[in-house]
């Protein structure tokens, strides 16, 4: 198991009382899977990312990371937020390296791997440049390289897609997607969307609404092997679409 | 040229002609001002000993600066409120950090910066000249207190506002706090920081006049003040528009000091 989290529950302390974010969750990622995890807005998805990144302890329960437990932010561990973050202030080449930078880790194998991992996904002509220079679906790539350039063995993918409109998200999912297969990384990826968690994940699991516990898991088995855009279209995608949309019980 | 649409070029030609309107208006309007201002006096509808003239005003800027008087005075007071503006942004951003730094510290101490804002600084100025004594160094401290607080509060807000989300990736990417500082919160708060330049240019000339106006043998506010003193409104006159030339300058070095700053820090947005 690349993740494991053991009946983890967090309870927020706050001046109007206490609040129940999380309720005893449990689940596994597979090294090399790609798991979704889906719930209502709110529900405490990004509470849930914070712990297995390390950067806030759970009220109870213990979560794993490649078998150690989690209790500080690790490089084994990459993150990658809602929109890309890439920063103004700093080129391309720096923006991708500040990983390395700040675990002091910029020695020239490092540096000659991020060039690489540029020169793979075709970025390596943009490197001086600033990302205002870049397209919106670049910009992603270049935060996915961020995140890929410290080589964690998980990657914790928050929404990534949100900011983007709906054209483009299917395409940069499309290109994310295959960019994280080649690298062979396990994934666990955070989405309000059904069905762009239906089009990329080996298994999702559902949350629901908060306290966060978990409803339900699905593993796609007859999606493998297809491309995201080719699941849109198998006659499966739609049942599990109902399947799941049934079981998040959305009520407007 | 050749390769320019004829709408791009009528409509270059339409943006030429409004820059140019706009700055011949400019110009325009200061001309008239001054025109009507010496053709009133002249015509004695105003008197000009109680409001001067710009030709009187000229004769008093010829004859300050054959004396070397000028000089002096504009460099007193300019050395003072370029003084006073380095300490408060320098301490003022320093106090920031701080208060950045330690969340207990900038709880402890916000009711005071509150009072501290909302008190008018000119009041603290006899109890500097009391404290360390009637000379340039209680203007400076009369600029410094009043352009420090504002410092303080601008830059600690503009350091809170630093997205949260820059913040959760530099710690997933293991930044400490102190990194966190220096990569992240100080460069996204570069225009916080010429803002605030922008702001304390203006601040610190007050604190400059006001501290001259209580104590000083020399500056343009002692100049104003004796002006005033023996009725010579010439020299009055005089002193203000050269102190709006001095504050202008100085509001331009800090437009240069951005653009030189950007290009350097490649900041484009």
């Amino acid at each position: 198991m690349m993740v494991e989290l053991n009946e983890v529950s967090l309870t927020y302390q706050s001046p109007d009382g206490e609040v129940e974010a999380l309720r005893r969750v449990s689940f596994g990622v597979k090294e090399g899977e790609f798991v979704s995890l889906v719930g209502p807005s709110g529900c405490g998805k990004s509470t849930l990312f914070s712990i297995i990144a390390g950067l806030e302890p759970p009220s109870a329960g213990q979560v794993f990371v490649d078998g150690e437990l989690v209790t500080a932010p690790s490089a084994k561990v990459g993150y990658m937020p809602q929109k890309d973050q890439l920063f103004p202030w700093r080129t391309i080449w720096g923006n991708v390296t500040l990983g390395l930078e700040l675990r002091g880790r910029k020695n020239p194998q490092e540096r000659e791997r991020v060039r690489e991992l540029l020169e793979r996904y075709g970025l390596a002509e943009f490197a001086q440049k600033t990302p205002s220079q870049l397209s919106g679906g670049m910009r992603q790539r270049c935060a996915l390289i961020r995140t890929l350039a410290t080589a964690p063995k998980l990657l914790l993918l928050d929404e990534p897609f949100s900011a983007l409109d709906y054209q483009t998200r299917l395409a940069v999912s499309a290109d994310i997607y295959s960019i994280i297969r080649q690298e062979g990384k396990t994934a666990l990826l955070v989405t309000h969307d059904i069905a762009e968690a239906i089009s990329l994940s080996d298994r999702i699991v559902v949350l629901s609404k908060r306290p966060a516990a978990v409803k339900g898991e699905h593993a796609p088995k007859e999606l493998s092997g297809l491309s995201p855009l080719e699941r849109r279209d198998a006659p499966a995608f739609q049942r599990y679409f109902n399947a799941i949309w049934k079981e998040l019980d959305v009520n407007v | 040229m050749s390769e320019l649409s004829l709408q791009r070029q009528a409509w270059l030609r339409k943006q030429q002609r409004t820059r140019t309107a706009v700055l011949l208006w400019r110009v325009g309007l200061l001309a008239a001002l001054f025109a009507g201002w010496e053709l009133a006096a002249r015509a004695g509808a105003i008197d000009p000993f109680i409001v001067s003239s710009p030709s009187r005003m000229l004769d008093t800027f010829v004859s300050l600066w054959r004396s070397g008087d000028l000089f002096r005075h504009v460099g007193v007071s300019l050395m003072e409120t370029v003084a006073g503006f380095l300490l408060g942004t320098i301490l003022g951003t320093a106090a920031a950090i701080a208060l950045w730094w330690s969340d207990f510290l900038s709880r402890v101490l916000d009711p005071y910066l509150v009072v501290l804002n909302a008190l008018p600084k000119t009041a603290l100025g006899p109890v500097f000249i009391v404290w360390i004594g009637a000379g340039p160094s209680s203007i400076i401290a009369m600029t410094l207190a009043i352009s420090l607080i504002v410092t303080i509060l601008e830059m600690h807000n503009g350091f809170l506002a630093t997205d949260p989300e820059k913040v959760r990736l530099m710690r997933t990417l293991g930044a400490n706090r102190r990194q966190i500082l220096w990569k992240l919160v100080l460069p996204a708060n570069f225009t916080t920081l010429i803002n605030a330049l922008k702001v304390n240019v203006g601040l610190s000339w007050v604190g400059v006049i006001m501290g001259e106006f209580l104590v000083s043998k020399a500056g343009l506010g002692y100049l104003i003040v004796y002006g005033s003193q023996v009725f010579q409104m010439d020299l009055v006159m005089t002193t203000v528009l050269l102190l709006a030339a001095a504050a202008a300058l100085m509001y331009q070095c800090v437009l240069w000091l951005e653009k030189a700053l950007k290009k350097h820090l490649g900041v484009t947005a």
